[in-house]
């Protein structure tokens, strides 16, 4: 396992939802130099707050993060945050696509489905990280992964400040790697 | 979870929907459209794609019932409120001093966005000037809109889209409860045509003011979103207004050149040119 890092891989999906908005700004600004993949956010946000959030992220990221619109080329060494109240799905053909299809496990955007699509397309060359959070979105998303012969990281539930998340994750499959924020920053950059 | 399908099924499906109904799903969103797919596949019981297949095509209430599957009608009042507040602001006043306001709510599901300018016109004093089309695929959602009864529980988010939107009143002031159901004040549809129309097939029908098409594109790939961007263009008098989705765009569609931006916030284009 000790030679697996990004370079192997095409991208990375995090997913996130309450209690992952400062690990997730220390991973932004502590992603590696010259990142050349694309970095797929799909966090639990309130609902009808369009922005904000985006340039609270933006404030610490070493890259910029967007809101990709419908359709947009996903391009490498770019932060992609799924827009409230949409679902993020990675399409083929290397673009996004947009949906407000109903709610899943009470959640659009929902993390499941941005790490299944992926996984579609990106097969063994994903990255899947599973943040604190307080329910069990995620969990199928990560096993899709996993079933395709991608890389699982789960943050290490007694870090998280709501382990719910993670422990779903824990369940459904053989997660490579459970790890602190820190081993999660070291291993983005090894 | 549902089963997955794969790519080669889907266009057997398309085909054979195609083939019998006239209804061409081929350049609808892949992700999505496969996601529905199976859906539908595991709502109808079927044990795989042929099966599904066949029930298509030997029954028509069966392929009814499965467009309305496969088609998604989620949708809410003053969805994106700031988009109503623009229209309001900036749209009305211009289209207003026409002798005829005339809206196309293109894909308009179960109404609530019909309603919901209903209510913006009424509370401007145009509602007794606008000529309002409101069409979809779906012949169900249609219904459902003209009745105008939604379940309660779906309110609350609807209100506090129309307070966030500072309407004049109370979004209740609108509608009626009886158990569990909101029952929307009909008269403000008196001046609404509902009709059902294909976006993909069907032809331009008139020439409008102002048309809505609000998270429909989201749903088809580029090809057709072209398609369906020229229809539109050609169905807009010059200098009126379309209407997308916060999330969509037409920059990368031909038509384009037809249009200027009007507010790239709210995804409100103008057509400029002939
Ligand atoms: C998500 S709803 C949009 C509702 C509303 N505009 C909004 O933004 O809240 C999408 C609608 O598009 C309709 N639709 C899908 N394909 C269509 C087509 N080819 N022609 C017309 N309507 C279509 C569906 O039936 C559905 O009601």
């Amino acid at each position: 396992m000790d030679q697996v890092t990004i370079n192997n891989f095409r991208a990375i999906v995090i997913g996130g939802s309450a209690g992952s908005f400062p690990v997730i700004s220390e991973i932004l600004l502590n992603l590696p130099k010259g990142l050349n993949i694309p970095v797929i956010l799909c966090l639990h946000r309130l609902k009808h707050i369009r922005h904000g959030f985006i340039e609270a992220l933006n404030l610490k990221s070493k890259y910029m993060v967007c809101e990709p619109e419908d359709k947009e080329k996903i391009l490498p060494g770019k932060v992609y945050l799924a827009p409230s109240n949409y679902h993020l799905y990675v399409e083929l053909g290397n673009t996004f696509a947009l949906s407000t299809e109903e709610m899943v496990k009470y959640s659009r955007p929902s993390i499941d489905l941005t790490f299944e699509t992926a996984s579609y397309v990106y097969k063994d060359k994903l990255i899947g990280i599973i943040l604190s959070g307080a329910n069990s979105d995620g969990a199928d998303g990560i096993k899709k992964v996993k079933d395709r012969g991608g890389f699982t990281i789960v943050q290490n539930p007694s870090e998280a400040s709501i382990k719910t998340m993670p422990e779903a994750a824990l369940k459904t499959t053989e997660i490579d790697l459970v790890l602190n924020t820190k081993e999660i920053i070291n291993f983005l950059n090894r | 979870m549902a089963e997955e399908i794969e790519i080669r099924s889907i266009r057997n499906i398309v085909a054979a929907v195609k083939d019998t109904y006239n209804f061409d799903f081929g350049n609808y969103a892949t992700t999505s459209f496969k996601r529905r797919i199976e859906r539908a596949i595991s709502v109808f019981n079927c044990k795989n794609v042929d099966e599904l297949i066949t029930k298509i095509k030997a029954d028509k209430n069966f392929f009814d019932s499965f467009l309305k599957e496969i088609t998604v009608n989620t949708t809410e009042m003053f969805r994106d409120p700031s988009f109503w507040r623009k229209l309001r602001e900036d749209v009305l006043p211009i289209i207003g001093s026409h002798q005829n306001i005339r809206i196309w709510h293109a894909a308009c599901s179960s109404g609530e966005e019909v309603y919901s300018m209903a209510i913006l016109l009424k509370e401007m004093d145009l509602l007794g000037r606008a000529q309002i089309t409101a069409t979809d695929i779906n012949q169900d959602v249609i219904a459902a809109a003209k009745k105008g009864a939604y379940p309660l529980r779906n309110m609350e988010l609807n209100q506090s889209n129309y307070e966030r939107f500072e309407g004049k009143g109370k979004l209740s002031d609108y509608f009626s409860e009886t158990e569990g159901m909101a029952y929307m004040d009909t008269s403000l549809i008196a001046n609404v045509t509902f009709k059902p129309h294909d976006l993909v097939l069907g032809p331009g029908f008139s020439k409008f003011d102002l048309i809505l098409c609000r998270n429909v594109l989201i749903y088809f790939n580029m090809v057709l979103q072209d398609h369906v961007v020229e229809l539109f263009s050609n169905s807009l008098f010059k200098n009126s207004f379309l209407a997308i989705g916060s999330k969509e765009t037409i920059a990368w569609c031909k038509s384009i050149d037809k249009f200027s931006t009007f507010s790239i916030e709210e995804k409100i284009y103008q057509k400029t040119k002939e």
